[in-house]
């Protein structure tokens, strides 16, 4: 008896590991074409650019000698595909080569700059989803009256205006004219150094350290720019919310608890907003992903040395290992963020499992 | 649920204000400076060569000769007095080392530093290499020629004729610099004097120290109590990299910097009024020009060179967009310093200018191309000019590039015209008339592409005399020399020289002593102090 009951267990299992083993190799499989992908096109999109990156370390001054040794010093004079190998050999040791523009190994740069940008998006993350989610709930459910409509402005709004024209009119209401907030950058000058940087956030290390008033500082220094993201993601993610509530509300299931007598809230929240979960999680991951990449423009207004800026100055100082680190850390970024929202599926969606 | 709503966006507004920061004014000790300090790529006084890198070094390392901050007209001594000996052939030069100066590292400064520091920019041959390298100093023969006689005597040869006074203006540039050689030599690696280390970190005897230097964040100087003149007044100097002038304009109005280096003619105008601010005006030694490359058959025609410069509404510009922040300047060494050529004889004459097009042979005009940077003022003034070429029948097409890319172009003399411009490395007219006025090798693969190669502009006789104009020992003769050099590349070179800037830079009022020359590499903040 107990050899019969068992028999189907092992079948099962197995089949399921296999299942699990073939998704992992497909995983395995679309992430390493993904990273040749970017490194492939980002590497030769640098090369075929009409930009020196020579003149880049040397100058435009300098004479010929120089321009040729350091031609060669940047093993420029080789074959692209040999560069292209050299590259990606050092990338497969975790070397992503020293930025020609700081000096510091590209890792390290990225290391320093990544969490001042983390700390940003996740700031305006959670504004854009504490705020946006039941302004869309809310607009769907009152579908053409007032509150619809006012969420149809504050998301034009959004949309339209260019985020460093926010930034520059946040700063000037909000800093300039009102004082309720501190001005550009992570921190004034003179609480730079102050906290041993251990886990790159400025929020939390200064919490560690004990040092409420540069936490405090912190806090007034963020609050704008995450705002002002914030309120980009909002737009967005109210918007896509309205979409997919007004879907689900028209669906019979949605009359037939309605019919059953359960209560208008219950109704939207529970049921309809808990079936527009899995496209909803896909839209805050990509606009986290967005907020991740590095909102340059208002790094750029607001002194934020995160990477967006990193990458727009290793750009425009023509800074190729720079500009390939940064690319390929943005890539693994939404590789992550992908995963992470397959998993929050299995999770939430046991149709997916 | 909209109850909810407005309670969540009241509560968060009101947390808003309660963040109200201690909006402390920058503290009493410390200048807090705002400027884009993204062009910084070095701190090796052996490489710097941009903006920000000189303005550092000035101030963290001492130099050979000096354009002192008391007097920024005169070149004295810096780490050498100022009376020097100089052999009959007018080739060596001794100095004696002032007594009693010190490193930050506290290292005695000797003789021995000044001549490893000058052999170490021969040896590396990084960019501003050449700057000395004119003595005919090689990696080769500079150990014999640039040494210390004893700690306190410093004694260079040059093997080329030079003046005088320009060997001494060479000094003060960056290259002079004087570096710590027990430190460059104890972080030295694989035999780069230290180059490596030295490219992130100081070993100077300035009146700053560099504490830090975050590339894009910040760089923070501490005062050298021990500096040779007297410790500066005030503690500390942060710069703070504040790339857009919008945000460097609200800074400096809130009082969260003192200082505020790259805003615009209209956030100065805004200024305006505000008692708390003050905008000053410093010169500066710029020279902003249209370069008309001589391989293009039309403006190969000196006729056509000629009607281009009266086709510039120079008077124009300078009264409307312009305004407050260039001057019209048209010979190739700014004005107000040793020899400038202050003469500006075109202004926009379009019939004057259609004649000269008929005379060489385009009655109808011609279509050409400039290429220029997408930065302000460039794309107004090439605008500007667009408009009055079209009244001579001349189609201008403007092509904006980022100057990642107008650089090689203009270096691979692959532009037909070029609006640009060029800043002296030291303030001798030799600076701008070895680049504008001399060609050595027109071929395609020269040693050096100065401006004249750029523009194939092939000048035997002004070459001849810009030589000899650098190795005139009579200084009002060689004056003379550079006035007629200037005078000649002016009527028919193929350089149109438009405006020499100033530069504008707003300061807290209660700033004071913020000493700032013509050159990128003369700001002194040893001085400045705040009431």
């Amino acid at each position: 008896m107990t050899a019969i009951a068992a028999s189907p267990a092992p079948s099962v299992g197995h089949s399921r590991a296999a299942t699990i083993a073939r998704h992992a190799l497909r995983l395995i499989g679309s992430l390493a074409l993904t990273f040749f992908g970017l490194t492939v096109i980002t590497f030769c999109l640098a090369r075929v650019l009409p930009i020196d990156p020579v003149l880049a370390v040397i100058g435009d001054r300098a004479p010929m000698d120089v321009y040729n040794r350091v031609f060669k010093e940047m093993g420029l004079d080789r074959p692209l595909y040999e560069q292209y190998w050299h590259y990606v050999a050092r990338l497969a040791h975790g070397d992503f080569g020293v930025s020609n523009f700081t000096n510091q190994p590209v890792i390290e740069d990225l290391a320093h700059r990544f969490p001042a940008t983390i700390e940003l998006a996740t700031i305006a993350i959670l504004i854009g989803v504490l705020f946006g989610v039941p302004m869309g709930v809310l607009a769907a459910a009152k579908q053409g009256r007032w509150p619809d409509h006012v969420m149809r402005v504050v998301g034009l709004i959004g949309y339209s205006m260019p985020v460093f024209w926010l930034g520059i009119v946040g700063l000037i209401v909000f800093y300039s004219k009102l004082g309720w907030v501190a001005g550009p950058g992570r921190i004034e000058s003179y609480y730079e150094d102050i906290v041993e940087p251990v886990t790159g956030f400025l929020l939390i290390d200064s919490l560690i350290a004990g040092e409420k008033d540069i936490f405090w500082n912190a806090v007034s220094h963020i609050i704008l720019p995450a705002s002002i993201l914030g309120y980009l993601s909002l737009a967005y993610i109210a918007r896509m919310t309205r979409s997919f509530m007004l879907g689900q509300l028209s669906q019979e299931y949605i009359l037939t608890a309605q019919v059953k007598g359960l209560s208008p809230a219950r109704v939207i929240w529970r049921h309809a907003l808990g079936n527009i979960m899995v496209p909803l999680i896909t839209v805050i991951a990509l606009s986290y992903g967005y907020l991740l990449e590095g909102a340059v423009l208002t790094e750029t207004v607001f002194s934020w040395t995160g990477v967006g800026r990193y990458l727009q100055d290793s750009l425009r100082h023509n800074d190729i290992n720079a500009v390939l680190g940064t690319t390929i850390l943005i890539g693994a970024m939404y590789v992550t963020l992908n995963l992470l929202s397959d998993l929050l599926y299995y999770i939430i969606d046991p149709r997916s499992r | 649920m909209h109850k909810l709503l407005s309670s969540v966006a009241l509560v968060g507004l009101v947390g808003l204000a309660g963040l109200a920061p201690a909006m402390a004014e920058t503290p009493k000790d410390t200048l807090v400076m705002a400027k884009a300090i993204d062009d910084m790529i070095t701190a090796d006084p052996a490489e710097i060569y941009e903006f920000t890198g000189g303005e550092v070094g000035t101030n963290v390392y001492d130099r050979i000769m000096r354009f002192e901050a008391e007097d920024l007209t005169k070149i004295v001594g810096g780490v050498v007095e100022s009376d020097y000996q100089l052999s009959d052939d007018g080739k060596t030069f001794t100095f004696k080392v002032r007594p009693g100066q010190k490193f930050h590292s506290g290292d005695p400064l000797t003789a021995d530093d000044i001549a490893f520091s000058l052999q170490r920019v021969i040896k590396l041959n990084l960019t501003p290499a050449f700057l000395i390298g004119q003595f005919g100093w090689t990696p080769d023969n500079v150990d014999g020629l640039v040494k210390a006689v004893d700690p306190q005597t410093f004694q260079m040869t040059i093997t080329q004729e030079f003046a005088p006074s320009l060997v001494l203006n060479l000094l003060t540039s960056v290259v002079g610099s004087v570096v710590d050689k027990k430190v460059a030599m104890a972080h030295e690696d694989k035999g780069d004097f230290g180059h490596a280390w030295l490219k992130m970190n100081e070993a100077g005897s300035g009146s700053f120290s560099m504490k830090t230097w975050k590339p894009n964040e910040t760089i923070i100087m501490e005062a050298n109590s021990d500096y040779r003149l007297g410790a500066p007044k005030l503690k500390r100097v942060v710069i703070r990299h504040v790339a857009e002038p919008a945000s460097q304009r609200l800074l400096i109005e809130k009082g969260d910097v003192d200082m505020a280096r790259d805003l615009t003619a209209d956030q100065i105008k805004g200024l305006a009024g505000n008692s708390d601010v003050v905008v000053n005006t410093y010169p500066s030694a710029d020279t902003y020009y249209m370069a008309l490359n001589q391989k293009d058959e039309h403006l190969s025609k000196p006729q056509v060179r000629q009607a281009i410069r009266w086709l510039v509404d120079y008077q124009g510009m300078v009264n409307t967009f312009l305004k407050g922040q260039y001057i019209v300047h048209q010979s190739f060494w700014p004005s107000g310093f040793f020899a400038s050529y202050d003469e500006n004889p075109f202004k926009l004459d379009v019939a004057k200018a259609k004649q000269l097009l008929a005379d060489a042979g385009y009655p109808n005009g011609f279509d050409i191309t400039l290429d220029t940077s997408t930065q302000v003022p460039f794309t107004d003034i090439a605008q500007n000019i667009q408009q009055t070429f079209a009244q001579a029948g001349i189609n201008l097409k403007i092509k904006q590039q980022d100057s990642g890319q107008l650089f090689p172009l203009y270096r691979a003399r692959q532009h037909q015209m070029v609006l640009i411009y060029w800043s002296p490395d030291y303030m001798d007219p030799h600076s701008n008339a070895d680049s504008f006025a001399r060609n050595p090798d027109n071929s395609d693969t020269p040693k050096i592409k100065p401006l004249a190669w750029r523009n194939s502009w092939v000048i035997p006789d002004i070459m001849a005399e810009t030589d000899a104009a650098v190795k005139e020992r009579d200084t009002d003769k060689r004056k003379q020399m550079y006035l007629d050099i200037q005078k000649k590349v002016q009527e028919d070179g193929p350089f149109v020289f438009l405006f020499q800037p100033t530069r504008q830079t707003a300061l807290r009022s209660n700033v004071k002593g913020y000493v700032q020359g013509p050159t990128f590499d003369v700001v002194y903040y040893r001085l400045t102090s705040k009431d």
